[in-house]
């Protein structure tokens, strides 16, 4: 084969994407990038058919007596909509796949502490995913991601034990990627990188992890006793044999709240990342922004019952939570002006990345705050089982979770793949994201104060203004989303080649080629400098 | 890394501590001493416990890492019990009645 | 100076991984590393240990009732045998440590006959249930002494209290199985010689992980079989 006629582009140095070819050097991969794209690719798809599932209600919300399918349909598909977006789309994304990519680089290490793991937790992501997939397809569930008892565990005739069997095993993907990384980043750091010259995406990172260890096998056995309780009828959550459905919520929420901050704390890593990159300045308050990395953690597992004020829990209880809730609030509140001192007077720069982090603290910011309605005892009681709640946690999901791995994607693009994208084209992506976000998810703040209620397939005519233009909303973010998709893929063959740092960031994952060579490092790097050593002078040279 | 060694006649010891412990809580158990039962019963329980991870898991060697590992586990399994527990054991103290009431016989077969 | 690359390149021959310095490195980390998956199995089996406090709490005289029933006997039994294993656990890592493999070897197989035992006599008392009809659900029909002995309690939710024998002992044997299979893995690789003074991480990882299960049957014992006293 004569190489006189390959472009030169195409002579690339050797790089973990060209160091070997064929599926078995995929699928049998143990290095830590390839692994990160794998997830990437099967993240991406789960995202797809969750949006999918999501349009689907969109559309059939056009109309109060619903315009697209039955009740029991419309049941199946935001039940499925929140299994799939949770557990195989936000709770692996920037872990599993910027994680993977980025944490040995950063801290200069030439893989994960167990890169055998890593492959294991990516199988069982998939294995958990095609239990859900069958879920869907054997006729779908609709108990909600909840779950919730007795309906699931005695009543309901779909396919239940299918799919928490699907999300059981995915739990075992997270723990095996949470403990990797809690491994990796106490024990195999370069020399002269102490903790507090880690970037903060790290600690956001690290206290991601600890959540992933504490919590998730709660849910893995909340979900088996439910199995069991499905089966075999004993009664353990069945009010009519002596059981209390609260004990499942309570074992349930135990993890699933804290898997809320598993969702945004790597997001807010990435955002510390790119604000101190595009505004040439080192993080305000690094060591507090990185405590409150791991406040947030610890506090995320005591608030659990906010969850459950309206369901017969304790009132004495729900005090305790409710207080604990405000608590948490404020290592949050912290790293948004935290931040938000990092951009005064800083050299800001509107690229691509810049435009979704900004985005994001504004976005997190309104879910975060509406979160104290919800927190507050006498206001959750109005609140609860309506729209207001959607709009928090899509506010904060899907404008604070999906715009920082967006941002963190952009960012990070020219690393992972050796190409760059069209900025202009990725601004406007950015712009008609945060646009088509804002007109999906702002009505249903309104629509949840003025009563209507979530989870129902018909709703009164007069909320019918607010969810057309919800649905419209909905239709703008859906294009938003497909602009990044179409061109990541036509840089990956027609993109200009990057450069090994073409932001000028500071971070040992920039001081290697792009893309990385498989071993990530020719020698162990040995760090000097604090994190975000910025001058603070030029600003990004542009893409 | 090297690691210390503990003597055979070390783990003997503890082996025996620990039959004797199991002696102790199932002999205890058949004398009536109201709810104290219980705590005696978790106290040995715990006294084992201890023994084997000091000992037979090294913990008494390993760093302060692992030690606060162990610890922040346990913590967080007593915060799901005493939060969880707070819950059902101040659920009688509003004078309103719960949705369920758990402690009522159900009434049919 | 010493050479760098031939040191990494024995110790690679010898079982370290790429992305270590060296082997005393990786020997830490996989240490390290099963402590942390240890701490999620507390929160694991913390889960059901929590939803049987609660149950045991609303319903005790149904839990004492129920306890009864079992065998304490084959319980108290069963704790020595795996007491013991553990024992064995211990010193098959200490023969590891000091390079005494056919002492290795020993201890391990002496451990998976004590773990056999346990999951033996735990399939007796399995068994027993099913003749004795006190298995919810699946065959709950319980007469005679059992019957009178189970009603003492409270009949309504003494199927209760063996759904949590059932599913916290199930589990138990659960890992008690896994457990055999890892050790059976540690047989083979330490008969062949796999294992050294300076590389015996898998032995150390196996042992706390079998000491760990060990533990939580240190609860169980007292929590099932044990509960109110037997007077």
């Amino acid at each position: 084969m004569s190489t006189a006629t390959l472009e030169p582009r195409l002579q690339s140095p050797r790089n973990y994407l060209n160091a070997d070819y064929g599926w078995k050097s995929w699928l049998l991969t143990l290095d830590h990038k390839r692994i990160a794209l794998l997830y990437m690719v099967s993240i991406t798809f789960f995202f797809v058919i969750g949006g999918f599932f999501a349009v689907l209600m969109r559309i059939h919300l056009i109309e109060p007596q619903g315009a697209l399918v039955q009740p029991e349909t419309y049941n199946k598909l935001f039940t499925l909509h929140g299994v799939i977006m949770i557990f195989f789309f936000l709770v692996p994304s920037i872990p599993a796949v910027l994680g993977n990519f980025l944490v040995p680089l950063m801290i200069g290490a030439r893989d994960l502490a167990f890169p055998k793991l890593n492959l294991l937790s990516w199988y069982i992501y998939v294995v958990g995913g095609l239990f859900t997939l069958y879920s869907a397809i054997a006729g779908g569930v609709d108990t909600g991601w909840t779950f919730y008892t007795p309906y699931s565990s005695t009543y309901s005739n779909t396919q239940v034990t299918a799919v928490v069997v699907g999300v059981f095993v995915v739990g075992f993907s997270s723990i095996l990627t949470g403990l990797n990384f809690i491994v990796t980043i106490h024990k195999m750091r370069a020399p002269g990188l102490t903790w507090f010259r880690m970037p903060l995406f790290l600690w956001a990172i690290y206290a991601t992890s600890i959540i992933m260890i504490l919590g998730t096998p709660v849910l893995a056995i909340s979900l088996f006793l439910l199995a069991l309780e499905h089966l075999f009828h004993v009664g353990i959550f069945s009010p009519a044999l002596g059981g209390d459905p609260l004990l499942f919520q309570h074992l349930f929420w135990f993890y699933s709240h804290p898997t809320v901050y598993i969702m945004i704390l790597p997001a807010m890593g990435v955002v510390s990342e790119i604000i101190a990159c595009f505004a040439r300045k080192r993080i305000f308050g690094y060591k507090i922004v990185g405590f409150s990395s791991v406040a947030i953690a610890v506090l995320g597992f005591l608030v659990w019952g906010h969850h459950m004020f309206v369901t017969g829990q304790s009132v004495y209880a729900g005090l305790i939570f409710s207080f604990l809730s405000f608590l948490v609030a404020i290592p949050s509140a912290i790293k948004v002006f935290n931040w938000t001192s990092t951009l005064y007077k800083g050299s800001i720069s509107y690229e691509a990345p810049m435009l979704y982090a900004l985005g994001f603290i504004g976005l997190f910011t309104m879910g975060g705050l509406t979160g104290m309605f919800l927190a507050s005892l006498a206001t959750d009681v109005h609140l609860n089982g309506t729209y207001f709640i959607v709009a928090h946690f899509h506010y904060i999901m899907v404008g604070g979770a999906v715009m920082g791995y967006l941002g963190g994607m952009h960012f990070w693009w020219p690393k992972i793949s050796g190409r760059k994208y069209p900025n202009g084209w990725a601004a406007l992506a950015a712009v008609i994201i945060f646009v088509g976000f804002n007109l999906t998810f702002f009505p249903q703040f309104i629509l949840g104060y003025l009563g209507m209620p979530r989870r129902y397939a018909f709703y009164p005519a007069e909320f019918q203004v607010l969810n057309v233009m919800s649905s419209a909303g909905a239709s703008i973010l859906g294009v938003g989303y497909l602009i990044p998709l179409i061109y990541f893929i036509w840089s990956m063959r027609y993109g200009p080649v990057a450069e090994a740092n073409p932001w000028g960031a500071k971070g040992l994952e920039w001081q290697t080629a792009s893309p990385p060579p498989t071993e990530n490092f020719a020698q162990t790097p040995v760090v000097t400098e604090e994190a975000y050593a910025y001058s603070g002078e030029e600003e990004v040279g542009g893409v | 890394m090297s690691q210390q060694i503990v003597p055979v006649k070390t783990y003997v010891l503890v082996f025996a501590s620990l039959i004797g412990l199991t002696l102790l809580t199932t002999g205890v158990a058949f004398v009536d001493m109201g709810p104290f039962n219980t705590v005696a019963a978790l106290v040995i329980a715990f006294s084992k416990m201890l023994l084997v991870l000091l000992f037979f898991m090294h913990l008494r060697h390993s760093g302060g890492l692992v030690r606060i590992a162990v610890l922040a586990g346990f913590f967080w399994l007593a915060l799901l019990i005493a939060l969880t527990m707070s819950d059902y054991r101040t659920r009688t103290w509003t004078s309103a009645p719960a949705p369920w009431s758990v402690t009522a016989p159900p009434t049919h077969p | 100076m010493s050479d760098v690359h031939g040191d990494r390149a024995q110790a690679e021959h010898f079982g370290m991984a790429h992305q270590f310095e060296d082997l005393g490195q990786q020997q830490d980390v996989d240490t390290f590393g099963i402590w942390v998956f240890l701490v999620t199995e507390i929160m694991f089996f913390g889960g059901v240990f929590a939803a049987y406090a609660i149950f045991r709490w609303l319903y005790y005289a149904a839990f004492e009732g129920g306890s009864r029933i079992l065998d304490v006997r084959l319980g108290a039994i069963n704790t020595v045998v795996l007491l013991a294993s553990s024992l064995t656990m211990a010193l098959s890592v200490r023969s590891a440590q000091t390079g005494n493999r056919r002492a290795l070897v020993l201890f391990l197989i002496l451990t998976m006959i004590l773990g056999g035992v346990f999951l033996g006599v735990k399939a007796v008392e399995y068994n027993q249930k099913f003749v004795e009809r006190i298995v919810p659900r699946l065959d709950w029909g319980p007469e005679g002494e059992v019957l009178a002995r189970l009603a003492l309690g409270g009949l309504d939710h003494a199927q209760l209290y063996f759904f949590f024998y059932f599913a916290m002992t199930g589990l138990h044997a659960l890992h008690m199985i896994i457990g055999m299979g890892l050790l059976l893995w540690l047989v083979l690789r330490a008969r062949k010689g796999g294992f050294t003074p300076s590389y015996f991480a898998p032995v150390e990882v196996v042992g706390l992980y079998w000491h760990f299960v060990d533990i939580v049957w240190i609860f169980l014992f007292p929590l099932l079989y044990l509960i109110g006293g037997r007077y």
